[in-house]
C-alpha cells in the first residue's frame, strides 16, 4: 500500500468539503473493496476520510410507505431487516446471496454500490485496462471473458458490475441519496447510477468529485412474490455468471433485472410487457443487442434458463 | 456529471509515479497546513486504542497497518493467521463487537474503542472454548492453519442463527434458522479449507450447536 494519512469526520457536509479539499482522497467505510484495490496499489488515496461516524446507520421509514437505508447499514443488518425480509424480500435474498459472512458483516449499503469490477484484467496491473488506467487498451477483449459482459458493453470495456444488492435495487426502483461539498443534496434514480463504459470505462458512477452517498431509499412495497436466483460457479461465495431478480404478482405480470451481465444491473421495462408470454419472450427484448464474446455466449441462455426457473417457482 | 477535475488527476496519479508530489502542489497552502499530504515515502503515524482479548491495548501504527498485522505483529497474538490478505480465504476471522469480520480487510486506526476477540481470547490450552474442544474431537482440521479463522468463524456463526439472521439457504425468511448441516456450510463459506476437512468441521460445529440447544 501507498502512504496515506486518515481522518474521521463527523458530518456527510462535512465529509463531502474534506473530499473536495484533498486532492486524492478517499472516503472509507466497510474498507472490503478498497483496501483490497489498495493492496494491489489499483487505489492508491492519499488520504482516507473515515465515515463510519455520520450516524448514518438506521433503517427509517419514508413519509410515502417507503424505506431510507442509511449508507453505512451492513450488508447483514440489511438483509436482517425485518421490514426488508418482508416487505422487499429480494433485496435481503440478494445480499444474502452475495460475499461470506465476514464481508457482509462489514460491506455497507453505499460500499456495496460502489464496488468495482472483479474483471481479472482490472486486477492485473500488468495487463492493460481502460477502467484502471485509462487509455491503455482492453485485454479483457480476446482475453479470458468468460466472466464478462454480454451486453452494454464497449470496445474499450466489458467488465461487469459485480454486486447482487444493486440488481435487486434497481428491480425495486430504489433512489440514491446524496450531498456534495456544496452541501446541495439530490435524489439518483438507481437506473441512472451506474453508467455504461462506452469511451470513459473508469467512471463507474455519475457521482461527482466529493460527492457523498448518504441512504438509499426505497419505494413502498409493490407485493408480488420476490426472487433472487443466482447462477454462478460455486454454491456459495462466488461472484455471478448471470442472476436474477424479479417481482412477480399473482396475474403474472412483475419485474425483472439481471445481474453478471452488464457494467451496471440490466433492466428493460419494455421487456416486463412480455412476463405472462415466458422466460424466452421476456429475454428477446431484455438481451436484444447483445454482443457477447467467444467464452460467455453462454450467458445469453443462461439468463432465459434462470428466468425460467424463476417464472416455474412463482406459478408454484 | 463526470468531473473533469477527478478525471485529470486520476490519469495523472497512473501517468506520474510520483503522482503525490504534483497534487500536494495542488492544494492551497493553508489547507496544506491543517491537513499535511504524505509523499511517497513517508508513512503516516497514528495512535489508536482497543480492547484484545479482554486487554485494553495502545499503538501507535503506520495507517497502512491492518488489523490482522496490529493484532500479529505488533501484539504478537499469531493465533489469527494470513492466508490470502485479500479476504477471500477466512483464516484471518476474528470477532469484533460481537461480529465476525476478515482482519486482513480492516485498517487497525479504524478501530479505535472496539472490543476484539481473537483465538487466543476465546480459550486456553487448559481450559478450551467448546467449539475448540469439538473441533479436536471431530479432527476438523489437518495442517491447522486455517484454523482459528475457522473456530473464530463457527463460534459467530452460532451467535448469528441465535440471532436469527437470515443466510442464503433460509428457507423462510421470516422464520428462525435452524443450525442444520446445510445452514452451516452455507454460513461457513467464507472460510476455505485447503486440506479439505469440511465434513469434520461441519460435525464440530454441530455438536457446539446442539450442546448449546440443550442448554
Amino acid at each position: 500500500m501507498k502512504p496515506f494519512t486518515y481522518e474521521r469526520v463527523n458530518s456527510p457536509g462535512q465529509a463531502a468539503q474534506a473530499a473536495a479539499r484533498t486532492p486524492g482522497s478517499k472516503f472509507i467505510a466497510g474498507g472490503t473493496n478498497l483496501l483490497d484495490l489498495m493492496k494491489l496499489q489499483i487505489e492508491a488515496p492519499r488520504h482516507l476520510i473515515d465515515v463510519n461516524d455520520l450516524g448514518l446507520d438506521k433503517i427509517e421509514k419514508t413519509g410515502d410507505g417507503g424505506l431510507r437505508i442509511g449508507a453505512l447499514v451492513s450488508n447483514t443488518d440489511l438483509a436482517a431487516d425485518k421490514r426488508v425480509r418482508k416487505d422487499y424480500a429480494v433485496l435481503s435474498r440478494a445480499l444474502l446471496a452475495g460475499a461470506s459472512g465476514q464481508l457482509r458483516n462489514k460491506a455497507t449499503t453505499a460500499g456495496n454500490l460502489l464496488q468495482r469490477t472483479r474483471c481479472p484484467y482490472f486486477y492485473d496491473t500488468n495487463q492493460p485496462c481502460n477502467k484502471r488506467s485509462p487509455g491503455s487498451g482492453c485485454a479483457a477483449i480476446g482475453g479470458y471473458s468468460r466472466q464478462l459482459a454480454v451486453i452494454g458493453s464497449s470496445d474499450a470495456c466489458i467488465a461487469t458490475h459485480p454486486s447482487d444488492m444493486a440488481v435487486a435495487m434497481r428491480v425495486l426502483d430504489a433512489t440514491v441519496e446524496t450531498v456534495n461539498p456544496a452541501g446541495a443534496t439530490r435524489g439518483i434514480p438507481i437506473a441512472q447510477f451506474h453508467r455504461l463504459p462506452g469511451d470513459t470505462p473508469h467512471l463507474d458512477t455519475v457521482l461527482g468529485r466529493g460527492e457523498l452517498i448518504t441512504a438509499v431509499t426505497l419505494p413502498k412495497p409493490i407485493g408480488g412474490q420476490h426472487f433472487y436466483h443466482k447462477t454462478r460457479d460455486r454454491a456459495s461465495y462466488a461472484f455471478a455468471l448471470v442472476s436474477v431478480a424479479a417481482v412477480i404478482q399473482k396475474d403474472g405480470s412483475g419485474r425483472v433485472a439481471i445481474g453478471g451481465v452488464a457494467h451496471k444491473p440490466w433492466r428493460v421495462e419494455a421487456a416486463e410487457a412480455n412476463m405472462k408470454q415466458g422466460a424466452k419472450a421476456v429475454t428477446g427484448t431484455l438481451l436484444a443487442g447483445a454482443r457477447p464474446t467467444q467464452d460467455n455466449s453462454f450467458k445469453l441462455p443462461l439468463v432465459e434458463r434462470t428466468l425460467a426457473s424463476v417464472m416455474h417457482e412463482a406459478r408454484g | 456529471m463526470p468531473d473533469a477535475g477527478e478525471l485529470e488527476l486520476s490519469r495523472r496519479d497512473l501517468l506520474i509515479g510520483g503522482a503525490a508530489s504534483a497534487a500536494v502542489t495542488a492544494v492551497p497552502a493553508a489547507e496544506a497546513q491543517t491537513m499535511p499530504l504524505v509523499t511517497e515515502d513517508q508513512p503516516s503515524m497514528m495512535a489508536v486504542s482497543f480492547e484484545v482479548n479482554g486487554r485494553a491495548q495502545q499503538l501507535e501504527l503506520d495507517t497502512r497497518t491492518t488489523l490482522l498485522d496490529a493484532l500479529r505483529e505488533h501484539l504478537h497474538l499469531t493465533g489469527s493467521k494470513k492466508g490470502c490478505d485479500h479476504g477471500q480465504c477466512g483464516a484471518c476471522t476474528v470477532i469484533v463487537d460481537g461480529r465476525r469480520i476478515n482482519s486482513c480487510l480492516s485498517l487497525a486506526v479504524m478501530h479505535q474503542g472496539d472490543r476484539i476477540t481473537t483465538i487466543e481470547g476465546l480459550g486456553t490450552p487448559d481450559k478450551l472454548h467448546p467449539m475448540q474442544a469439538a473441533f479436536v474431537k471431530h479432527d476438523g482440521y489437518q495442517c491447522g492453519y486455517c484454523t482459528p479463522g475457522q473456530i473464530c468463524s463457527a463460534v459467530a456463526v452460532l451467535d448469528e442463527i441465535k440471532a436469527g439472521i437470515p443466510s442464503h439457504v433460509t428457507q423462510d425468511l421470516d422464520g428462525k434458522p435452524q443450525a442444520s448441516n446445510l445452514e452451516v456450510r452455507e454460513r461457513m463459506s467464507g472460510n476455505i479449507c485447503r486440506c479439505g476437512a469440511y465434513s469434520n468441521i461441519a460435525e464440530a460445529i454441530a455438536e457446539v450447536a446442539a450442546g448449546r440447544k440443550k442448554a
